[in-house]
C-alpha cells in the first residue's frame, strides 16, 4: 500500500518537487475557480489561457526555456488582454463573452504564429501542456508567490467580490469598488493562469482552476465552503493524478486534470446536491 | 416648504445621446414621501439611477444636499438569484455604508440585522438560501437591506412588482415609518389608486416633468390625459436638443445639423413627449 501511495515521493526528488507545486496550486486556484465559476465566466479562464501564450512566447523567443522570462511575458499580454476585454465591456455597447473571444483569438493567434517562427512544435507541446515533473526551485517559488498573493487578495476583497456577484447595481450604489475588484479579479485570474502554466501548460491549468470549482457546486450551497471544498479536490486531484502518472506512466499533467474530471463525475451523482440525492429525495416532502 | 433633500436642476439622463430624462427642474423635500409615476419608458428608472449616481447626468445636475446617504432599491431583475447565498447575506450587504470593504461585522450588527429581519417580517429566514423565496419574500429581504443601509433618502424602483396586496400594506407601514423617522422615501409606482391613497407628493414623468406637487394636483385628469399622447419609442431622427435652451427648459428644437456643433448635445426623444 504504501509503496504504491508513498514511495514515489519518498525515492524521488523530482516527484516531491511536483507533488508541493501542484498542491499549491490547487490551493491558489481553487477559489478563483469558484468565483469565476460564480461570475458565470467558467469559460473565461480557459480564453485567458489561451490568450498569455504569445506573451510566453516572446519571452521564448528571446530567452529560450527560461521561467521568468515566459512568466513576465505571459504576465504581461494576459493583464492586456483582461484589461482590454473588461475595457469594452465596460464602456462601450460590447459584452464581455464578445469582447473577450475577439481579444484572445487575436492573442492566440499571434502566440501560434511566434512559437513556429523561431520553436519546433516540441516547444510549442511544452507551453500548451507544461512539464511539472520538471519543476525547479525558480518555478516552486514563483507558484508559491503567486499562492500567497492570490489568497491575501481574495481574503481582502472577500466581501467585495460577493458583492459584485450577487447583485453588483447594489455594490455600485454604495461604493465604487465594483470596476476595480472586477479588473484585480481577472489580474488574480491570468497570475493563477501563468502561475500554472509552468507545472500543468496554460491549457490545463485552467483544468485545475474549473473542475475543482464546479464540482464543489455539488458539495455545497455556500460560497466560502465552496472555496475549501475546491481546494480540497484539487490537491486530491494532484495526488492521484501524479501517482498515474507514475505507475502507468502516463504525462503528468493530463493525469492530474482527468483525475479532476472523475472527482468531477463522481460529484455530479453522488454530492450532498447531486442527482443521486434528488431522485432519493424525489417525491418525499414535509407539509410546510 | 421644508429644506430640499433633492434637487433637480434641468437635469437631463440617457443613453447613448437620447434623452430619457428630458429638463428636470424641481425640489424633494427632506422627510416627504413621493411616488413616481408614469408609463413604461418614461423615465422613471433611469430617474432613479441618475438620483443613485449610478447614471451620470447628460446635463444639468441632480444636486442631494451633503451628508445625505443614499439607499437604492432597484428592479429585482438585476439580482443573482441562483446564487449560492442565504438571506442574511444578502441582507448583511446593507452593512457596507457603515463597515465598508475591511470592517468587520460588529456584535451590534448583529442586533440590527436581527431587528430589520423582525421588522420585515422574515425572523426565522436568515439561513435560508435566496433561490427559495417567494417574490414577496425576496421583497421584503431587500427591504430589510435598505433599513439596514440606515440612510436618510431611499429609492424604491418598482417596490410592488409582482408582490400580494398584504406584503404591499406591510410594506406600506414600514416605508410610512421610514418618513416618520424623519427621512425621505421616493418611489417609482404604476398603481395610481395606491399613489392616491398613501403617497403625499407625486413625481408624474413623461420623460419630460408632467407635474410635481401634491398628488391630488399631479394626477389631476388633464395630466393623465397629457401623458397618454407620450410615445415610449425613440424617434430616429429626433431634432437636437439646444444648449442655449437649457436654463430655462423651455425647449426649442433646433435642426441637427446645427446641433452637431456642440458636443454635449442630445436628442430629443420624441416630439410627443415635449407636449
Amino acid at each position: 500500500m504504501a509503496d504504491i501511495f508513498i514511495q514515489p515521493f519518498v525515492q524521488y526528488v523530482f516527484m516531491q518537487r511536483a507533488l508541493a507545486g501542484a498542491l499549491i496550486l490547487a490551493v491558489s486556484c481553487g477559489p478563483v475557480g469558484v468565483f469565476l465559476m460564480l461570475r458565470r465566466m467558467s469559460l473565461t479562464g480557459d480564453a485567458m489561457s489561451h490568450a498569455i501564450l504569445p506573451g510566453a512566447a516572446v519571452g521564448f523567443l528571446f530567452y529560450g526555456l527560461e521561467i521568468l522570462p515566459m512568466t513576465i511575458g505571459g504576465l504581461a499580454v494576459g493583464l492586456l488582454v483582461a484589461l482590454g476585454a473588461g475595457a469594452v465591456s465596460r464602456f462601450t455597447i460590447q459584452k464581455e463573452d464578445a469582447s473577450l473571444a475577439a481579444f484572445y483569438l487575436i492573442s492566440l493567434a499571434l502566440g501560434v504564429l511566434l512559437v513556429s517562427w523561431r520553436g519546433s512544435s516540441v516547444d510549442l507541446m511544452h507551453v500548451l501542456f507544461g512539464t511539472v515533473l520538471a519543476l525547479n526551485n525558480e518555478a516552486l517559488g514563483l507558484i508559491g508567490g503567486i499562492c500567497i498573493v492570490t489568497l491575501l487578495v481574495m481574503i481582502t476583497f472577500w466581501r467585495a467580490l460577493l458583492a459584485e456577484c450577487l447583485d453588483p447595481l447594489f455594490l455600485r450604489s454604495v461604493s465604487n469598488w465594483g470596476s476595480p475588484v472586477h479588473f484585480l479579479f481577472l489580474a488574480i485570474v491570468v497570475l493563477n493562469l501563468v502561475g500554472g502554466f509552468q507545472a500543468l501548460g496554460t491549457l490545463l491549468s485552467v483544468g485545475l482552476m474549473m473542475l475543482p470549482a464546479a464540482a464543489s457546486r455539488f458539495w455545497s450551497n455556500r460560497v466560502a465552503p465552496m472555496c475549501f471544498i475546491s481546494i480540497g479536490i484539487g490537491m486530491i486531484s494532484c495526488f492521484a493524478g501524479l501517482l498515474l502518472s507514475y505507475h502507468a506512466s502516463l504525462p503528468s499533467g493530463p493525469a492530474i486534470i482527468l483525475s479532476a474530471g472523475v472527482i468531477y463525475a463522481l460529484s455530479i451523482l453522488i454530492g450532498t446536491r447531486g442527482v443521486l440525492s434528488d431522485l432519493l429525495g424525489s417525491g418525499r416532502h414535509r407539509t410546510a | 416648504m421644508n429644506d430640499p433633500c433633492l434637487a433637480f436642476k434641468n437635469l437631463t439622463l440617457g443613453y447613448a445621446g437620447r434623452a430619457a430624462v428630458h429638463h428636470l427642474n424641481g425640489d424633494i423635500a427632506k422627510g416627504s414621501l413621493t411616488a413616481v409615476v408614469g408609463a413604461n419608458g418614461s423615465g422613471k428608472s433611469t430617474l432613479m439611477k441618475g438620483i443613485a449616481g449610478i447614471l451620470k447626468p447628460l446635463g444639468g445636475e441632480c444636486r442631494v444636499s451633503s451628508g445625505i446617504a443614499i439607499a437604492y432599491l432597484p428592479q429585482q431583475s438585476e439580482l443573482d438569484r441562483s446564487f449560492p447565498a442565504q438571506v442574511r447575506d444578502l441582507v448583511a450587504l446593507g452593512l457596507w455604508p457603515k463597515r465598508g470593504l475591511l470592517g468587520r461585522h460588529r456584535p451590534a450588527d448583529r442586533a440590527a440585522m436581527g431587528r430589520v429581519m423582525e421588522a420585515v417580517g422574515l425572523s426565522g429566514f436568515e439561513r435560508r438560501n435566496i433561490d427559495s423565496l417567494s417574490g414577496g419574500q425576496m421583497q421584503r429581504a431587500l427591504f430589510a437591506r435598505a433599513m439596514l443601509q440606515d440612510a436618510q433618502l431611499i429609492l424604491l424602483d418598482e417596490p410592488f412588482n409582482a408582490v400580494d396586496e398584504r406584503t404591499v400594506a406591510d410594506l406600506m407601514v414600514l416605508i410610512k415609518s421610514w418618513v416618520a423617522e424623519g427621512r425621505t422615501v421616493l418611489a417609482v409606482l404604476h398603481d395610481h389608486q395606491l399613489v392616491r391613497q398613501h403617497f403625499p407628493q407625486t413625481l408624474f414623468l413623461a420623460r419630460k416633468l408632467v407635474g410635481l406637487g401634491t398628488t391630488a394636483d399631479v394626477l389631476k385628469a388633464e395630466n393623465i390625459r397629457q401623458a397618454r399622447h407620450f410615445h415610449e419609442a425613440w424617434e430616429e431622427n429626433a431634432p437636437w436638443c439646444e444648449p442655449a435652451d437649457d436654463p430655462s427648459g423651455q425647449i426649442v428644437a433646433a435642426s441637427p445639423q446645427m446641433a452637431s456643433a456642440h458636443s454635449h448635445s442630445h436628442s430629443h426623444a420624441n416630439s410627443n413627449a415635449h407636449g
